[in-house]
């Protein structure tokens, strides 16, 4: 296996890692909004599922009434690849690789996930792999050969504890850490759940105090915003529903990993003003 | 708070009952007995089988396609196979 990852790969498609270690954080969320924002810019991509046994993506991305097979049946070669993907029906560069609900994680496969990343990389431009939450086998594979990592934090003690378990995973039992001379993943930190105004009154870390612990580079910060809801309601990644803070942050920070340097800048769900507080309206 | 209801608003009002809707749809579907891990894969090969009776097809060569609705649900088999076909 490490003597094929050895072969010299010509630019082919880059696979990125949306994992956090805990759950909750917005990992299906961000993985959606990421990849629908680089489809949207022209880049083929494919987001697929690795929480093995509780399917949740197809809900996010809107398209759970279409999945006939997934990523186990590829694995298990029941289906060929072409057959898993689901093409999204209002990006055509985008496709989604659904996930087992029924199987159980250990129905996946070192050699099985790589055959398939391998197929899936002379395709598509990015791969996104979305992680399980924990640190077992579906998240141990989804981050295993991965060229790039977003760990998803929110400004909180235990997701970022967890932030750092997991990026110490990400540069020690990943291909690349186990691979002699391989350029070790590029993790940064996308910053979710943001409360402005929480940490103007010193209730929430600062980005400072979570880079500071940290120590990775920053991606992007996600401001706790409404948007985010109402999208995984309707089944719309953020990024592809209405202009709102949170797919202004995830636009720049899609932007920021196809290489673009785009200054940083939080906006927050508008605070409604005097009068509309008066008159009992919501922003 | 309910005097102004009158404000259109419809995005917001809708986005929790299309929330409810979906999964109302999709629970029903996975909750329903009959559609266990290997009916799909089970089915294609079935029909594969059935096909290759009677002409030569690729066994890549059938494309399955589900729409799970509310009231009815539809699968849509497509079978490819070469226009100078020869049995």
């Amino acid at each position: 296996m490490t003597s094929q990852l050895k072969q010299d790969t010509p630019a082919k498609g880059k696979i990125i890692v949306i994992t956090s270690g805990k759950g909750g954080v917005g990992k299906t969320t961000s993985a959606a909004a990421i990849s629908a924002g680089l489809a949207m810019l022209g880049h083929k991509t494919v987001v697929i599922d690795f929480d093995v046994g509780l399917r949740n993506l197809d809900m996010i991305m809107g398209c759970e009434r279409r999945v006939v097979f997934d990523f186990i049946n590829v694995i298990q070669g029941d289906a060929r690849l072409k057959q898993a993907l689901i093409k999204d029906k209002r990006l055509e560069n985008l496709s989604i690789l659904p996930t087992s609900q029924t199987r159980d994680k250990d129905a996946l496969t070192k050699e099985g996930v790589e055959k398939v990343l391998n197929e899936l990389r002379e395709e598509f431009d990015y791969i996104i792999c979305d992680s399980p939450a924990g640190i077992e086998r579906g998240a141990h594979l989804a981050m295993y050969f991965a060229d790039e990592a977003v760990v998803v934090t929110n400004p909180e003690v235990s997701s970022v504890r967890d932030s750092d378990r997991v990026l110490g995973l990400l540069s020690s039992k990943t291909a690349r850490a186990e691979r002699p001379g391989a350029e070790p993943i590029k993790a940064q930190v996308l910053l979710t759940r943001y409360d402005a105004n929480r940490i103007a009154k010193g209730e929430m870390m600062t980005v400072e105090d979570v880079l500071e612990i940290l120590a990775v580079p920053l991606l992007g910060i996600v401001p706790e915003s409404t948007a985010v809801l109402r999208a995984s309601n309707e089944g719309v990644p953020v990024t592809m529903d209405e202009p709102s803070p949170a797919s202004a942050a995830y636009m720049d920070a899609v932007a920021r990993l196809t290489g673009e340097e785009v200054e940083m800048r939080v906006e927050s769900d508008k605070r409604p003003g005097l009068l509309q507080r008066l008159f009992g309206m919501t922003a | 708070m309910f005097g102004f209801t009158f404000r259109p608003r419809p995005r917001k009002a809708k986005s929790a009952q299309t929330a409810k809707d979906r999964l109302q749809i999709l629970l029903a579907h996975e909750r329903s007995a009959g559609s266990g891990p290997d009916c799909l894969p089970e089915l294609q090969r079935d029909i594969l089988e059935v096909i290759r009776r009677h002409m030569k097809i690729d066994k890549d060569a059938v494309e399955i396609k589900m729409d799970r609705g509310d009231e009815w649900s539809s699968l849509e088999i497509n079978i490819e196979f070469p226009s100078t076909e020869k049995a």
